[in-house]
Order: C-alpha cells, then sequence, then structure tokens
C-alpha cells in the first residue's frame, strides 16, 4: 500500500497534462514534484509528452481550403461599401 | 490566466479591418479558415454547408466588429461565431451533434495500457511494472525529421473530431488554453482531458514509431 505522500505511476501519468499546463493544486504538485524525483519510469513519460508537444508544434496547418478566397475578398468589399451603421 | 482579452495586436488588426486594408483581412482568413471551417464541419452535414457557414462567419464578424468590446481575443470571438453559425445551421438541417460523438468515447481510457503498472495486491501497487522505453537514443534530426511529422499529423487525423481540434490549436498553433476553450465552447476540464487523450494518442503513435525505427 502507497503511503499518504506517494503518487502512484499510474495516476501520475494521468495527471501530466494538468501539470504541464499549471492547472494543477500547490499540494498536488509537490507531490507529483516529489515522485518524479525518485521515478525514472514517470520522468521518461513526462520527457515524452514535452516532446510530443515540441514534435506537434512543428507541424502546419493544412493548406488552405474552403470557400474560395476571391468569394471571401467579395464580402469584405461588398461590407466596405455598406454605409456604417 | 481565465480572461483572454483583445491585447493591441488585435486592436489595431480591428483599426485596419475597419479603415479598409483588404491585405490584412486576407491574411486573417489565410490564418484562421482552415480551422473554421473544419470547427463548422463538426456541426453540418457536408464540406459545401461547412463552406456556407464559414463564409457566413466573415460577414457576421465584419458586422459585429463595431460592436466587439475585446473582452475575449479577437480569434476566440470569431470561432464563437462560427460555432453558432454552424450549430444553428446544422439544427436546420435536422442533424443533432451529441457532444460525445465529437469528443470520442474513450475520454476516461488510461494513457497506458494497465499491464504497464504493478496490481493492488502487489508491494507497490500503481507503480511500473516494467519502465516505458525512453526515447533519449533518438537522434535530434530524427526526432524533428519529416517522417516523425507525419507520424504526428497522422496520429492527430485519427482523433474524434473535439480531440483533434483541441491539440491543434493549443499545441501546432500554440494558442492558450483559455483560448482555446472559450473558442470551442469547452469547460476547463474538459478541455483538459481532451488534450491529454490527444497528446497521450500522439505520444503512443511516436513511440510505436521510434520503437520501429530504432529496433529498440
Amino acid at each position: 500500500m502507497s503511503t499518504d505522500e506517494d503518487f502512484p505511476c499510474r495516476e501520475l501519468v494521468e495527471a501530466l497534462t494538468d501539470y504541464l499546463e499549471d492547472a494543477m493544486p500547490a499540494e498536488d504538485r509537490g507531490r507529483l514534484e516529489a515522485h518524479l524525483a525518485i521515478c525514472e519510469g514517470c520522468t521518461t513519460v513526462l520527457e515524452q509528452f514535452r516532446e510530443t508537444i515540441r514534435v506537434t508544434g512543428h507541424l502546419t496547418e493544412d493548406e488552405v481550403s474552403g470557400p474560395d478566397r476571391e468569394s471571401i475578398r467579395a464580402v469584405y468589399r461588398a461590407w466596405r461599401a455598406e454605409p456604417t451603421g | 490566466m481565465d480572461a483572454v482579452r483583445a491585447d493591441d495586436t488585435d486592436l489595431e488588426l480591428i483599426a485596419r479591418l475597419r479603415a479598409g486594408d483588404e491585405d490584412a483581412f486576407m491574411d486573417l482568413v489565410d490564418t484562421l479558415q482552415p480551422a473554421m471551417l473544419r470547427v463548422a464541419r463538426m456541426y453540418v452535414s457536408t464540406q459545401a454547408v461547412a463552406e456556407e457557414v464559414v463564409q457566413d462567419a466573415w460577414l457576421g464578424v465584419l458586422k459585429g466588429l463595431d460592436r466587439f468590446e475585446g473582452r475575449s481575443s479577437l480569434r476566440t470571438w470569431i470561432f464563437r461565431i462560427v460555432t453558432n453559425i454552424a450549430k444553428t445551421r446544422g439544427q436546420r438541417e435536422g442533424r443533432s451533434v451529441p457532444f460525445a460523438s465529437l469528443a470520442g468515447d474513450d475520454l476516461d481510457q488510461p494513457t497506458f495500457d494497465p499491464s504497464r503498472f504493478l496490481g493492488d495486491d502487489s508491494q507497490y501497487p500503481g507503480h511500473w511494472s516494467t519502465f516505458p522505453p525512453d526515447w533519449s537514443g533518438v537522434p535530434e534530426d530524427r526526432l524533428l525529421g519529416s517522417e516523425t511529422l507525419e507520424v504526428a499529423g497522422a496520429a492527430i487525423e485519427a482523433l474524434p473530431p473535439m480531440q483533434a481540434e483541441v491539440i491543434r490549436l493549443r499545441d501546432v498553433l500554440g494558442w492558450s488554453s483559455a483560448e482555446v476553450r472559450n473558442a470551442l465552447e469547452l469547460s476547463e476540464t474538459n478541455q483538459r482531458v481532451l488534450l491529454h487523450r490527444a497528446r497521450g494518442k500522439v505520444r503512443r503513435a511516436l513511440d510505436r514509431y521510434f520503437e520501429s525505427e530504432m529496433g529498440a
């Protein structure tokens, strides 16, 4: 049985996004960091989440698709031509 | 963290739109439209209808500019307009889209297979039975190589639509989490659960890829 202080690995991996998004109560954060300090497996997974975010950050958006650019430009021109109000 | 208000860049852009700066408008279109289309597509039946929704949304944005009070960022406000128009349109099509079908039915599924952890009758219940393999042997050029990016992109494509959109806005485009949840009309908790599932699945796809590549 785990101690009050411990953060079991199985629970910790589910809390990593809360941790990385800085959305964790200070007490849980402290327990999580204390666990990381002694757990190689959880440290590895935290690192993998960070790397995943970094890789994802290098993706680019799809090519612009959808309504033809000129038809959207026409929306703008029509709006500009209208009297304000 | 909660209130992401329009910043100076937003206000300057709004002034330019009002002043008739067409290039500024088209830049905004190029930046936001792919995501706007995907969001619209969640609620309506076809891509063609989604395109009409987006066109209507741009008109709504322009007409509403004078009433925009800057209580959210400009892009968040634009996405609320798209979402509202798309939802209304979807309802008119008689299409009801339950949240679960957008969010996915795996929100309470664990990130790792439970067999990776010791059982409750062991000395250390819930701790790793074997450590996950680490990626420290993956060279940097491979880590951000085009094949890796393809694997990550394919993993995002395969996600339920709302999980995909949350990770795209948050991690691909780098929006703040408050902007993401406001733009997509999600609660703070739902947004983080969706993001965690999405990141977990991309992580697993990368892990499989690195393992097969490195012969680990």
